[in-house]
């Protein structure tokens, strides 16, 4: 059983009748955060999930969590100020509302009444100033901290409002704190206290052992009721695929993520399965450093850019488990996604053509890719190598160390391969891998218009003017950017049959964002 | 008797000094490793201001030579240091999971020694009979092909076909001895098929090689039954080359299961290892290859005291 969900905002009529029932249901129901679309789920049971994550160095730091261990457990067990919802938009969550100046500069978070922590501390204005305090300064290792770059006061007011000051107007800045490592944890002795493992999420931590399993139980004093279905949730990681997908054959768990498309088919024929694919902004790139020869002419990357074959990687890569991508980091379902911009074809007679206007007829590469970058990156590289042959181009492939990769190859070597987990919002997106000067700007590129384009959009309050700005942004990535992106990859999972959905599910992360301790329940 | 002594304490002397120097070994090859912690935790989402920060942090800027001497200093002192991640103390993140390790190996050993014995036994008894055969290929079989390989067909017949283990095989501490036993079952059982053949083929060669001596045959002569002639006889004597591939063995059980724990998604200690130095965390990484070097060295000591007890020659020299 295949169920394809397209992302909210898609196309399909049954998505169009989803997000309008659920409008429906916010407009009636108006003040009823959260309310259920559907009907109400059952609540009880141990669900049991095992994810292709978690080592046994990972620990409750927030700022140290990188992986979808650490990202299911902390969305467990901990509130956020906002949340991304199942179909994509900014959700309250422990902040009931904000507003902003004009400008977009100075943003006032209200605090929800009456929420308390797993220890029964009630939540404070200094508890939120503290835990994103904890991701920023000098000393912060928090993979958090470049997030938080704009901020440069937080002060409380009033006893319930946290307020936020910009160095620069940014509209999306409440999106910020979906972000995983944004934790509100409590204060002790004038600091995060992450170490206790408290928090205000729908589930208490009961036990936790590092790459092994992480346990919980519902938190009874959960503000909202409308969440956190079962009694009790165990998370085990199991990072060896045959282990996982034989655990949840076997009946020992109802979840797991990370299926092998090899044998997905094999897996569809289990009638005791439910095999999802949810499309998100997950994408596999092919980055090129903009300063060094010969990706410094433009001519050359769009060469590139014509010389693969996305149809091609799609099937054979991602087994139809994904989309073509059009070397812009954007999402089908994202906001101000540019369904008018062409999409970049395979055409070995125009990447020709580029590769003339660059004053060469042939032309050789060397393409650094493992496993670690994307799951079957060096097979794409050698697809790559091949459709670029037509061309003249010969891309050579270099086999790198998975250990080792991100610290040695991605941005040193000048042309790479890469994963990007994607962002819910467009500018997080560019600001972080396409900004000038930008830590992760993988290409080093720069385009001054698109900088000059970003700063503009970001602080942009009219819809129609920002619309027009991102899609400039995305054509002027897909033909000068130096990042080939030839798919977007969905997340694929399985469960057991009796676990019940919502109706659509997010694509902000894996597993339903990763919310699916909260969202999920037993049929 | 005190000969016996003498020896164990000078091998015990000679132990702490190839401990030494593994621990030079060890630090040398984990600084030689592309990257280092900070870049390994930050991974991809490292910068280079949040890189500086950690290193800091944790005083990796400072050279490699004075850093060793400080965990030398601290582990003379009886301090192995803390994991540089977790922060946690190596000796609490250790424990657990070489408690685990322990189980399995003495769960798989209690299995596996005395049925390779008796097997080896038996197969010099009826050599080169059918059930010779048999379990020579059988056990041959098992040993040649991957242990994880093994482990996949184990899990394929005794978990997804039958239902009667389960595949996967992670403790939590509130089970019940029954329960871990359960669970552990088909690790265990890989790990007796994996180190059956071994100790099995050395018992019986050694029989063999002693049936063609001057005494056997004395006692063929004296019309002692064949089953005696071995237990009583043979045995005895062939006891020296045995329990040194029983050592040997053991060690392995300990040192060498990082497969079997992923594919069982046991928590050993092996795991633990491999994630440490995935990380670069030192002080985890050093003290997990101290306990598998001391296993070596404790094991090889127990075998050379085992040969020397069980043969009255070496136990009463002249």
């Amino acid at each position: 059983m295949t169920r394809l969900i397209k992302p909210a905002g898609g196309l399909t009529r049954r998505n169009f009748l989803n997000t309008s029932a659920a409008g429906a249901a916010v407009a009636l129901g108006a003040g009823i955060l959260g309310g259920p679309a559907r009907a109400q789920p059952k609540r009880g049971g141990t669900f049991r999930c095992a994810k292709g994550h978690g080592s046994t160095t990972d620990t409750l730091n927030p700022g140290s969590w990188e992986n979808g261990f650490m990202l299911a457990l902390a969305y467990g067990i901990h509130g956020y100020l906002t949340s991304v919802g199942a179909d994509g938009s900014l959700q309250p969550e422990l902040a009931e509302s904000w507003e902003a100046t004009p400008d977009a500069k100075i943003w006032r978070f209200k605090l929800r009444q009456g929420v308390t922590f797993h220890s029964g501390k009630a939540l404070t204005p200094e508890d939120v100033v503290n835990a994103i305090q904890f991701h920023r300064g000098e000393e912060s290792t928090s993979a958090a901290k470049p997030l938080l770059e704009a901020i440069t006061d937080i002060s409380t007011e009033g006893g319930d409002t946290v307020v936020f000051t910009l160095s620069a107007g940014s509209a999306d800045f409440p999106f910020t704190f979906t972000d995983y490592h944004l934790a509100i944890c409590p204060t002790k002795d004038g600091a995060m206290d992450w170490q206790s493992g408290d928090g205000c999420g729908p589930y208490t931590l009961v036990e936790f052992q590092p790459g092994v399993q992480a346990r919980f139980a519902r938190n009874e004093n959960d503000w909202n009721q409308e969440r956190g279905w079962f009694n009790e949730a165990e998370l085990l990681s199991i990072v060896d695929l045959n282990a996982r997908t034989t655990a949840l054959i076997s009946g020992d768990v109802h979840a797991i993520d990370k299926l092998d498309l090899k044998t997905i088919g094999l897996m569809e024929r289990n009638p005791n399965l439910n095999i999802q694919s949810v499309a998100g902004n997950q994408h596999y790139t092919f980055a090129m450093s903009c300063n060094k020869d010969p990706y410094t002419d433009a001519n050359v990357r769009l060469a590139l850019k014509h010389a693969i074959n996305r149809e091609e990687l799609v099937e054979k890569i991602l087994f139809g488990y994904g989309s073509v991508g059009n070397d812009h980091p954007i999402g089908q379902g994202q906001r101000y996604y540019n369904d008018e911009l062409a999409q970049t074809p395979y055409d070995p007679d125009k990447a020709k053509f580029y590769l003339k206007e660059a004053g060469m007829d042939t032309l050789t590469v060397e393409l650094a890719a493992a496993d670690a970058a994307f799951p079957g990156a060096v097979d794409a590289a050698v697809l790559f190598q091949n459709s670029a042959k037509a061309v003249g181009i010969d891309v050579q492939v270099a086999r790198k160390p998975n250990d080792g990769y991100w610290s040695d190859v991605w941005m040193k070597h000048p042309f790479s391969a890469v994963y990007w987990g994607g962002r819910p919002v467009e500018d997080a997106m560019f600001t972080t891998a396409y900004a000038a000067g930008a830590a992760w700007n993988d290409s080093f590129w720069e385009n001054d218009r698109f900088n000059e384009l970003l700063v503009t959009a970001r602080a942009e309050l009219d819809e129609a003017k920002r619309r027009e700005m991102y899609y400039e942004m995305q054509a002027i990535v897909n033909q000068d950017g130096g990042v080939i992106i030839p798919m977007f990859a969905n997340y694929t999972f399985a469960l057991s049959n009796d676990v019940v959905t919502g109706d659509s599910m997010s694509s902000h992360w894996d597993q339903d964002g990763e919310r699916w301790m909260e969202r999920w329940s037993f049929a | 008797m005190a000969k016996l002594l003498r020896l164990v304490a000078t091998r015990l002397g000679l132990g702490l000094l190839t401990l030494l120097v593994v621990s030079v070994l060890i630090f040398f090859a984990v600084e030689l490793l592309p990257g280092d912690l900070a870049e390994a935790v930050l991974g991809q989402a490292a910068t280079e201001e949040t890189v500086e920060a950690m290193r800091r942090q944790l005083g990796l800027d400072r050279p490699a030579p004075v850093r060793y001497l400080e965990w030398l200093g601290g582990a003379l002192r009886g301090d192995f240091g803390t994991s540089l991640i977790s922060g946690a103390p190596v000796g609490e993140a250790i424990a657990t999971r070489f408690a685990n390790t322990l189980f399995l190996a003495a769960y798989a050993a209690v299995i596996a020694v005395p049925l390779a014995i008796l097997l080896g036994v038996l197969v010099a008894l009826l050599r080169n009979s059918i059930f010779d055969r048999v379990a020579n290929v059988a056990t041959l079989t098992s040993i040649s092909s991957p242990e994880f390989f093994v482990g996949y067909i184990l899990i394929l017949f005794l978990s997804i076909r039958t239902g009667w283990f389960p595949s996967n095989a992670s403790l939590s501490g509130d089970m019940s001895l029954t329960d871990q036993l359960y669970r552990a079952f088909l690790s265990a059982l890989t790990l007796v098929l994996v180190v059956t053949a071994h100790m099995m083929r050395m018992t019986r060669a050694a029989i063999i090689n002693l049936l063609a001596s001057p005494y056997i045959e004395m006692a063929r002569l004296k019309g002692v039954p064949p089953w005696r002639r071995i237990v009583r006889h043979a045995l005895p004597n062939a006891w020296a080359p045995i329990i040194n591939v029983v050592a040997l063995n053991l060690a392995y059980l300990i040192t060498g299961v990082v497969l079997v724990e992923v594919v069982f998604v046991y928590p050993g200690i092996g795991q633990l290892l491999v994630d440490a130095v995935a990380k670069r965390d030192f002080p985890i990484v050093q003290a997990c290859c101290l306990i598998f070097a001391a296993t070596f060295i404790l094991l090889n000591l127990a075998a050379d005291v085992g040969a020397i007890l069980t043969n009255p020659r070496l136990r009463h020299p002249k």
